[in-house]
């Protein structure tokens, strides 16, 4: 018995199962924080996925950027406004039916997708055995820095565009309260 | 595999064997902490001219059993108007957080036992140093959670102030290692401690990296003069402050099972790992498990003197020595280290000639 592809189909289908439940709580959560959580459990359940497609790099980087930079910020804003339940709560008729509508559309076209399938594409230059021979990370990092390089670049140039607006909006608003407080004398 | 004449495939043996590992890690884990912990309160003792702990026990050391018994049987509060839940969740995933980053971690060189080898490390993946990074940013939640889902303002200031110092500091303890990964050029820990094997140990060529990693670390794990997220003077407790008996004993438990883990990574990055100091004299050369816990517990030691010694800085202050210190010298740190690596290996600098 294969107890490799055994093992790989229950880890598959377990965190399948909990991206899916945790992903419908994103959406059913009353709780904002809740939802928020709920989020972070998609993320590991996403990161897992990774591991198993042989990509531990994306695995990692799932968790560090998404759970743990990206969502601990939303956590941050949710803690620090905290909204309350009965304003948040509030539903939005037009909303609900475009939703129902969107997700209906996309529901035929993924089936539509399944049923028709494609066959699997030609492995190219990246086969397994040239992964694990040269290293995963090594690999990311050659492309990142050659054949990606500028886009790389430009990603990085518009991360600092906004922080440097985030930086200019604080600033401002501090300058007008500083000004409002000069006036008043 | 034949086990007792029964036929057992190999698979079946090893995820038993992983398991085995898995309970036995975090059994030895939990006992360093809880004499960690003890030792901390002697040591303390000391520097501020006490006696410390020494009733429970012959001269103390049955302390930490008493205090687990203690919290134990403590009666658990949950107050009215928090988000249960998640109160109940987040010492949860402090303490969960805190116990995986350690299994990256080669503790020793691999064991052989009946014909079996036995690597010394629950899992040897080839991302370990990100996976690291990884699961420490995870563990902010529980520090996050706990402040918020107690619903006191002391308790959610708290969380607030440590969630900003943690990931404020995230950055010069991820930056602080680019240099172990620039020279060694692998994220591999046992790659790293066979390179230092090889050119000796990283704590030479990154003596900054070093110092700044340490530094970093007593930030992340809250320790003074770092540990403003649970100022008692002006917060009661921080994040903790509504927690007790054993949910309270979990953060407890996190944050001295951090102090470890973060010393066995310094350990094993710039301080040569399991090998010995003395390689080349055969008896001091044998028990590399030995020489981990040495290196590690000197480790420690030095961040309970720093306790015992440093006064807690002001907030500002915190965050002005990450982002206008820290993080330049960080930055200087991997400047340095591409400089070494290009004109020191005659290979680099001919590519870079040419």
């Amino acid at each position: 018995m294969d107890y490799g592809a055994l093992m790989e189909g229950i880890v598959f289908y377990l965190f399948a199962a909990l991206a899916v439940l945790a992903a419908l709580g994103v959406v059913i959560a009353r709780s904002p924080i809740r939802a928020a959580l709920s989020l972070a459990l998609v993320f590991l359940a996403l990161a897992a996925m990774y591991i198993l497609l042989n990509a531990p790099f994306l695995a990692v980087a799932q968790i560090m950027i998404y759970a743990g930079a990206v969502l601990i910020l939303f956590l941050f804003v949710i803690m620090v406004l905290n909204p309350r339940l009965d304003i948040v709560g509030g539903r939005n008729h037009a909303q609900t039916i475009a939703a129902v509508i969107f997700a209906v559309a996309l529901g035929v076209l993924m089936i539509a997708a399944f049923v028709a399938g494609q066959p699997a594409p030609a492995l190219g230059q990246f086969t397994p055995e040239f992964v694990s021979q040269v290293g995963h990370v090594q690999i990311i990092g050659a492309l990142l820095f050659s054949d990606y390089l500028l886009l790389f670049e430009i990603a990085s140039v518009l991360l600092l565009v906004a922080i440097v607006g985030a930086m200019t909006l604080a600033r401002r608003e501090r300058d007008q309260h500083a000004n409002a407080k000069h006036d008043l004398r | 595999m034949n086990i007792f004449g029964i036929f057992i495939d190999q698979v079946i043996v090893d995820f038993v064997i992983l398991i085995i590992r898995c309970v036995v890690w975090i059994f030895a884990l939990l006992t360093t902490f809880a004499y960690i912990q003890l030792v901390e309160r002697w040591v303390i003792a000391k520097i501020q001219v006490r006696i410390g702990p020494n009733r429970t026990g012959p001269r103390g050391l049955l302390q930490p059993l008493a205090d687990a018994i203690k919290a134990l049987f403590k009666e658990e509060l949950i107050p009215t108007n928090a988000d249960k839940l998640v109160f109940v969740i987040a010492p949860m995933i402090s303490v969960a957080t805190a116990l995986l980053a350690f299994a990256v971690i080669p503790v020793g060189p691999p064991i052989t036992i009946g014909g079996y080898t036995i690597p010394m490390q629950i899992a040897d993946i080839n991302v370990a140093l990100l996976y690291l990074l990884a699961v420490g940013s995870v563990s902010v939640y529980g520090t996050v959670l706990a402040g918020w889902s107690s619903n006191n303002k002391y308790s959610l200031l708290g969380s607030l102030r440590a969630a900003a110092q943690l990931i404020s500091y995230e950055v010069t303890l991820g930056l602080a290692l680019v240099g172990v990964i620039m020279l060694t050029s692998t994220l591999n820990l046992n790659n790293i401690v066979s390179y230092q094997s090889n050119f000796g140990w990283l704590i030479v060529p990154q003596i900054l990296g070093f110092i700044l990693y340490l530094i970093a670390a007593i930030a992340e794990t809250n320790r003074l003069p770092f540990d403003l997220p649970e100022a008692e003077t002006e917060l009661v407790a921080g994040y903790y402050t509504e927690y007790s008996s054993i949910k309270f004993a979990f953060f407890f438990m996190a944050e001295y099972i951090n102090i470890i883990t973060v010393c066995a990574v310094a350990t094993t990055l710039f301080l040569g790992g399991y090998l010995s100091p003395v390689p080349f004299v055969p008896i001091l050369g044998a028990p590399g498990i030995w020489w981990f816990a040495l290196k590690v517990f000197i480790l420690i030691f030095i961040f309970m003197w720093i306790r015992g010694t440093f006064p807690r800085m002001r907030y500002d202050q915190l965050m002005n020595f990450t982002w206008k210190a820290m993080l330049p010298l960080a930055l200087l740190n991997v400047l340095i280290t591409a400089g070494i690596i290009v004109f020191m290996q005659p290979g680099v600098a001919q590519a870079f000639a040419r």
